[in-house]
């Protein structure tokens, strides 16, 4: 049974859906009652075998899970040290992470009554995730998207029209995943009555933050009982990339009492001294934004700044209010890796492994590279490959040369 | 007696309900902002909300955020809407109601906002993603209790939560007419009146009912029911469609006397 803890297993978040200073839900009291509504669904059915193991047979028969953990050793030999191994998160239904948190979700909506779901992106891949569950349970859905994003993710917007859903462009502030996520809002708002909204990351306010890990966890949970079975050991480090953080949590999580490193890894855009960078946690300050209390990138005056990165999946200014907490408690370390190290790691990635990673996982990669090489060649190093990066080629394609 | 009981007190005498008007401080800049808002207190705005712009406004339709934007641009943040708040108490006496989102009060210091919002002559406060369950961490801070903390009441709220939000309410409730975000058109007056019901079955407060009333027979409508009318998105529509006119005052004037007429009901 992949595992997912009740709610009130661990300290945090605390009744009241804060992770210490963070978290929490502050939100317009008109999405308050659906909020609540859904924080007692979400213990209720957690609890229920019959949730798990409907939960657990779609995510072993249609995700094809569990997803293998690759020994990445040409990359391990370039790097100079650890070793380093893949999370092939890349290699589940629709080629990323996203959809072990939308089949979680889409099925509480399932459970709950509710026959329409919405969903923000960014990247992409949780637009896709969620048009793809829903369809599954034979749900409408509407996807909002950046009309910026809608450009740089071409493919995925005809594949969620495929898969059935509207795609919903948004155009005002940035056109980019912080307006799409405005604007899922505001119609949840006026639809809260028949409508879920499935949230992509672990942000957002209680319980998403909560309910989303655990059903990303079973990455974790399926890692560490991988490499355990291969080395004999728990690994020493694990790394992923931070945008809101879903990946990274669901990696990290079952680790929380094991003496592992973690690092999480921003994008640094164009270099964090620049002002053009997604690195919230890095650079930024303590706000809220989205109905939590987290890191945001801010002005001095509470109005909230442009993310950049080449990846359209980091492109947030904010990020998940247990990372902010983990990033207090010096529990993990947050580092950044600019567009252009992320664009080298994807082409080494893909020349070394024949694997052609998400360019947000490339910044994962980027990083593993520099940590491997700084350890001993018998540490282990997890990297959650968090997705494949076939969706990336228009963008890639621009910066480097493919044509010859 | 304070301006906002004041105000509901001297409405009952007259036989009148509330007109609250929403603007944007500094839409579409600073100087005109403060001649709209001049206008509309002379021509018989009885409590003003004046909006302190938020980036990422998730509560408000196209109009206020389209707003928000136009005043962010013209450089609008908390300390100017202060300064603008102490130069509309010089010119009128009606109650003033900050609103905003939660993230631009928090960078300001929530202990520094209460104390200066006050000595610049501000009644209230109302935020708009800072529910009763969060709201603590804010007046924890606040030095005292003089300004009131209004708080919204949304179709979805259940009765017992409805209790539970206005044990803590203080000045008037506002009682969202429809689920959906401000500027959103068109009222369903029996539904309006069914929460209005409900509503005074728990509190002796004043409620005024807001979002999607854009017309004086909605002003009408809802009068019956209710003890004030808010409205925002109609007066912002206004500026927005006459940024170039030459009287835009003027025609922020002619809408608040338009609407403070369908106010008066005779008893």
């Amino acid at each position: 049974m992949y595992g997912i803890d009740a709610l009130d297993q661990k300290q945090y978040p605390d009744q009241r859906g804060h992770f210490g200073p963070y978290g929490g839900r502050y939100v317009g009291e008109t999405l308050m009652p659906a909020l609540l509504e859904l924080e007692e669904a979400y213990r209720k059915n957690i609890a229920d075998p019959d949730f798990q193991k409907e939960l657990h047979d779609l995510l072993r028969d249609y995700t094809g899970r569990p997803t293998p953990l690759f020994h990445a050793k040409t990359l391990s030999e370039k790097a100079g040290g650890a070793a380093i191994w893949l999370k092939r998160e890349d290699l589940a239904h629709t080629g990323a992470h996203k959809i072990n948190n939308t089949l979680g979700q889409t099925l509480m909506a399932k459970w709950m009554g509710k026959k329409k779901v919405i969903a923000e992106t960014g990247a992409g891949q949780h637009g896709v995730a969620t048009a793809t569950t829903a369809a599954l349970f034979g749900m409408e859905c509407k996807v909002f998207m950046g009309t910026e994003d809608i450009e740089r993710q071409a493919p995925n917007v005809r594949r969620m029209r495929l898969l059935g859903a509207e795609v919903v462009p948004v155009s005002s502030g940035t056109g980019t995943l912080k307006d799409a996520m405005n604007e899922a809002m505001r119609y949840w708002v006026g639809a809260v009555a028949d409508t879920f909204y499935v949230i992509g990351s672990v942000a957002g306010p209680h319980p998403y933050p909560a309910m989303v890990r655990d059903f990303q966890r079973v990455i974790g949970d399926e890692a560490r009982d991988q490499v355990q079975a291969f080395a004999g050991r728990l690994p020493d480090m694990l790394i992923a990339c931070v945008g809101g953080g879903s990946n990274a949590m669901g990696l990290f999580y079952p680790f929380l009492n094991d003496p592992v490193e973690m690092v999480g890894v921003e994008a640094a855009g164009r270099g964090i001294e620049t002002g053009k960078h997604a690195a919230t946690l890095s650079a930024g300050t303590v706000g809220v934004l989205h109905g939590a209390k987290s890191y945001v990138l801010q002005d001095d005056e509470g109005q909230i700044l442009e993310a950049h990165s080449i990846s359209a999946g980091l492109d947030y200014p904010g990020v998940g209010p247990e990372h902010s907490q983990f990033k207090d408690f010096k529990r993990a370390r947050y580092m950044s890796i600019t567009d252009d190290q992320a664009l080298e790691a994807f082409q080494t990635l893909s020349r070394l492994e024949g694997i052609i990673p998400a360019l947000e996982s490339s910044h994962a990669l980027a990083q593993a590279m520099i940590e491997a090489g700084k350890m001993a060649p018998n540490k282990i190093i997890v990297v959650n490959l968090s997705g494949r990066g076939d969706k990336d080629m228009g963008i890639v394609g621009k910066h480097i040369n493919l044509e010859s | 007696m304070n301006r906002i009981d004041n105000t509901f007190e001297k409405m009952k005498e007259k036989g009148e309900k509330a007109l609250v008007g929403f603007v944007s401080a500094g839409d579409p800049g600073y100087e005109d902002s403060l001649a709209i808002v001049t206008a509309m207190c002379k021509a018989g705005l009885d409590i003003l909300e004046l909006g302190i712009p938020f980036s990422d406004p998730t509560a408000d339709g196209p109009v206020i955020q389209r707003s928000s934007q136009r005043a962010l641009k013209a450089g609008m943040n908390v300390s100017k809407a202060l300064t603008m708040t102490q130069k509309i108490r010089g010119i009128t006496d009606i109650p003033i109601i900050l609103f905003s989102y939660y993230n631009p009060i928090l960078a300001y210091g929530n202990a520094q906002f209460y104390k200066d919002a006050l000595e610049n002559g501000a009644d209230g406060l109302l935020v708009v993603d800072l529910p009763t369950e969060e709201s603590a961490e804010m007046t924890d801070e606040w030095a005292g209790s003089e300004l009131s903390l209004v708080r919204l009441i949304a179709p979805t709220t259940p009765v017992n939560r409805m209790r539970m939000i206005t044990q803590e309410a203080s000045g008037f409730l506002y009682l969202i007419s429809k689920t959906g975000v401000t500027g959103s058109d068109g009222i369903d007056t029996a539904d309006i009146e069914t929460h209005v019901k409900i509503l005074r079955s728990v509190t002796a407060l004043p409620i005024c009912v807001g979002f999607g009333i854009s017309t004086a027979d909605h002003v009408k409508a809802v009068a019956a029911a209710a003890d004030g009318i808010v409205i925002g998105s109609a007066f912002e529509r206004t500026i927005e469609e006459n940024l170039q006119h030459p009287d835009l005052p003027g025609l922020l004037e002619e809408k608040v006397r338009g609407f403070k007429a369908a106010t008066r009901i005779s008893p």
